[in-house]
């Protein structure tokens, strides 16, 4: 139902703004060349949000090509040629009164499903599995995962932290630079998570997101917020850091896995063994959900 | 020489042989008009700086990868090699910073209140200065060291083993601490912020003094011209947000420098404090940016359609009610710093609430044309062009309002696309409709409509180019403040690059058409206008006496 109502306002909303024809539609979990509207949903909140987008898309349109559409006919109609005697109207009530209160009609069209989908993203729903995740002064992101078990310390057994996969490297593998990290942050599927993000306490904000599950929060030296997400389709999903954080900015991407419970098991216990590099990415290999088809240009 | 000048005063009537000439003239001026034209230049340097810092970024992102600013750095700030690929990077944020607080401070605020409310405000409400010429001066001199300390700080130590500061306009601790910038830039950038906003709030006490005390008789509140209404609005704004500012980057200061920790976090200060601060200030600070082009572009506009302003009370009482409501909603700008649900709630209904007064100024500005007699010269075209762009600004604006979509476009190209379509297609277009309104009158002669109306042209392509395509980006889920980008936002960079050249290309024309303006001298009428031209500025000769109103005119 939901989907439905996705495409027919994406579709309407392309072609008021007249670029139907040659509309590429995004795969999901990354940007695609010459793309035009938002990346693909793949959790309730970011469907509620392209839904929602594709509503606010519609109205504006329709108002600009109004406001448009009276430039030209008065430029038209009242030039000095076609109207040389100028009227010395100044006031009408009633157009003065139409024009505050229809567009104030039009915002309550906007606000009461604004409000549905800000709600939605912040009450928070009882989360199935809690993610810590940390900004660092070094630009990149360390995951932590206390819920698959704690040391005697009461540290997490599982604590990464992903790095940005080098140009060479990222190009060797055909995944795409500036996206792709060293290690995934690996997630199960159609499970909600809730991550705790932060900054180093001497570092300074960074702000994590990922487009496609609709979701952008700071990390914030201390400070620790909250956000949640449910993927509800397996595979790879990236993000940038979103908030200007110093010369690396554009070089701390994240990636997510959503993997189904088994693998996302079968990664935790690997991840307990403490695996060397080299293997850690060989069992990767073993467990990277199926590739993602990307338009080419 | 202060006792010749006031001398000079004294028996200025129609007297000009004591009027100062030579360097002393502006240096020392305190006569509105001169020190209107000295803001208008330093605004179109301003503007030509931070103009060329920004081809520079849009030059970088023309494709993926990084392609002139490690070299840039390595001539600039003779970094090694290796040393330039990290200061490369750095020093783009470098640029985005200096561009920002270029545009904002030292070339649109100059423009519209330095420069135009200078120059018009006494003319309109027939007064024969400023309240306070010699603050006046000052208000204008100050900005000369405002941003040398900005370009300044652009060469001197930032974070470590690098140059200026990267801090983006917004300056957020605790990148802008001595976390992130432990160098002295940050310290040059906040003192040419205090400075520059020293100059702004002398010049906001200037005006409202001038405006509430010097109008003509007969000159009621409600029969001044709607940009008088604008500037005073605006000078309102400017008086209630900088000290804001100031306050915020004082405690910056002190924690950079003096062992205190307002938004030290490990020293139980906080971060998201400092954002607050900025917004109070800095959304004010938005509409000080724009009001005075609602100003302008209602005098064009009724000009022009020969025919007063529609819903005269309206338009006031809208760029009143746009004043006020623009400091409620700050925190708009900071969906995403973890406020609670509510609170974001409340920001999203108190921002969409801008939209009404908004779209009540486009709509008069529709219907004062309707009906009218509508000359198209070029600063009408401007106007026409300002109200369609703006309406676009607007309308992206309504959509970042929603907490729910910004998750998605906070921080993305969407915004930058956004504020760019109110800002460099808006407040600029009313600032170019400005400049050929009132050249004649400000300089005697008239301007080349051809060139006009071919700057224009230019400039719509090029600026619509730069920033259409940034929506898209946005959408896709590209981040500002990037050097470099994935490979899959490259088409619509390319395109926004291509955009960013041809309205480089429209500068190029515009000064083209300054200078041959004073080449030809060719002599502007009092009133070049015709019939629709009623405000007083209009009454006087083009351009005015040194000294005007010695007999104040009576309005009835």
């Amino acid at each position: 139902m939901k989907s439905t109502y996705t495409n027919i306002g994406g579709r309407l909303a392309a072609l008021a703004a007249g670029f139907a024809p040659v509309s590429v539609f995004a795969e999901a979990g990354q940007p695609t060349p010459w793309q035009l509207g938002l990346q693909d949903p793949v959790t309730p909140v970011m469907e509620n949000i392209v839904w929602f987008h594709s509503w606010l898309m519609i109205v504006i349109t329709v108002i600009t090509l109004f406001v448009a559409a009276l430039l030209v006919y008065v430029m038209v109609r009242f030039r000095a040629k076609a109207n040389p005697i100028p009227s010395t109207t100044t006031h009408h009530t009633g157009i003065e009164v139409a024009w505050t209160v229809i567009p104030i009609l039009i915002l309550v069209a906007i606000v009461i499903p604004s409000f549905r989908l800000l709600y939605l993203q912040r009450d928070i729903p009882a989360a199935d599995m809690t993610i810590k995740i940390q900004g660092n002064p070094s630009w990149n992101w360390t995951y932590d995962y206390p819920d698959l078990g704690l040391n005697d310390d009461k540290t997490s057994k599982v604590v990464f932290t992903a790095y940005l996969k080098p140009e060479k490297d990222a190009v060797a593998d055909k995944v795409p630079y500036l996206l792709a990290t060293d290690l995934p942050m690996v997630v199960p599927v159609n499970k909600t998570v809730k991550i705790l993000v932060t900054s180093d306490p001497d570092g300074i904000i960074h702000s994590w997101t990922v487009p496609s599950f609709g979701l952008k929060i700071d990390a914030i030296p201390g400070r620790i917020n909250e956000d949640w997400f449910k993927v509800t389709k397996a595979g790879i999903y990236y993000g940038q850091c979103s908030e200007l954080c110093g010369k690396d900015h554009a070089f701390m991407p994240i990636e997510v896995w959503a993997v189904d419970d088994a693998t996302m098991a079968k990664w935790g216990d690997f991840m307990k063994t403490g695996p060397k590099p080299d293997a850690l990415q060989q069992f990767l290999k073993t467990i990277k959900p199926a590739a993602q088809t990307v338009a080419s240009n | 020489m202060a006792m010749a000048y006031a001398a000079n005063e004294e028996h200025s009537h129609d007297d000009h042989s004591h009027d100062p000439t030579g360097w002393r003239r502006y240096v020392y001026s305190t006569n509105h008009k001169d020190i209107g034209t000295m803001y208008l230049w330093f605004a179109i340097f301003a503007g030509c700086l931070g103009g060329i810092l920004s081809v520079m970024m849009r030059l970088e992102l023309a494709q993926p990868g990084i392609q002139y600013f490690s070299g840039l750095a390595q001539i600039v700030y003779g970094a090694s090699a290796d040393a330039a690929v990290d200061q490369g990077r750095h020093m783009y944020n470098v640029f985005v910073t200096a561009h920002g607080l270029i545009m904002v401070f030292f070339m649109i605020m100059p423009a519209m209140i330095g420069g135009f409310g200078n120059w018009f405000v006494p003319l309109m409400i027939g007064a024969p200065d400023m309240a306070f010429p010699r603050m006046n001066n000052i208000s204008f001199w100050l900005l000369i060291p405002a941003i040398s300390l900005l370009v300044i700080s652009m060469f001197v130590g930032g974070p470590a083993g690098m140059h200026g500061a990267g801090t983006g306009w917004t300056i957020y601790a605790p990148l802008s601490s001595f976390t992130g910038h432990p160098g002295p830039a940050v310290d040059f950038a906040i003192l040419s912020l205090h400075i520059a906003g020293a100059s702004s709030i002398l010049g906001a006490i200037n005006f409202i003094t001038t405006i509430f005390n010097m109008r003509a008789p007969g000159m009621t509140l409600h029969k001044m011209p709607l940009f008088v209404w604008s500037v005073l609005v605006t000078v309102f704004l400017l008086l209630l947000s900088m000290p804001v500012l100031a306050g915020a980057i004082t405690m910056l200061l002190t924690d950079r420098n003096f062992g205190t920790s307002f938004f030290v976090a490990a020293k139980g200060g906080d971060p998201v404090l400092f954002q607050h601060l900025f917004w109070f200030f800095g959304h004010p600070e938005v509409y000080i940016l724009i009001l005075p082009g609602f100003g302008i572009v209602s005098q064009i506009v009724s000009t022009f359609s020969k025919k007063p302003v529609f819903g005269y009370l309206g338009m006031a009482y809208a760029m009143v009610a746009i004043g006020v409501v623009g400091f409620v909603v700050w925190a708009h700008h900071m969906y995403t710093v973890g406020l609670d649900v509510d609170t974001q709630a409340y920001f999203v209904a108190a921002t969409m609430i801008i939209a009404v007064p908004t779209g009540v100024k486009i709509f008069s500005w529709i219907a004062t044309m309707w009906g009218g007699s509508i000359e198209f010269r070029a600063p009408m075209i401007w106007a026409v062009g300002f109200i369609f762009l703006f309406t676009v600004g607007g309308v992206t604006g309504v959509v970042l309002s929603n907490a729910g979509v910004d998750r998605s476009l906070q921080d993305t190209y969407y915004v930058v696309a956004h504020f760019h379509y109110t800002m460099s297609l808006g407040a600029t277009f009313a600032i170019f409709a400005g400049w050929y309104y009132w050249f004649p009158k400000i300089f005697g002669y008239m301007y080349n409509e051809t060139i006009a109306k071919l700057h224009f042209w230019v400039t719509f392509i090029g600026v619509n180019l730069v920033f259409f395509p940034q929506h898209f980006l946005g959408l896709a889920g590209m981040p500002r403040r990037y050097i470099d980008y994935p490979a899959a936002f490259a088409g619509w960079n390319q395109v926004s690059t291509i955009g960013s050249l041809i309205s480089a290309g429209g500068v190029v024309i515009f000064l083209i058409g300054v200078v041959m303006a004073f080449v030809k001298k060719e002599k502007a009428p009092n009133n070049p206008w015709g019939v629709g031209a009623t405000t007083l500025e209009w009454t006087l000769t083009s351009p005015p006496p040194f000294h005007q109103f010695s007999t104040l005119p009576v309005i009835k």
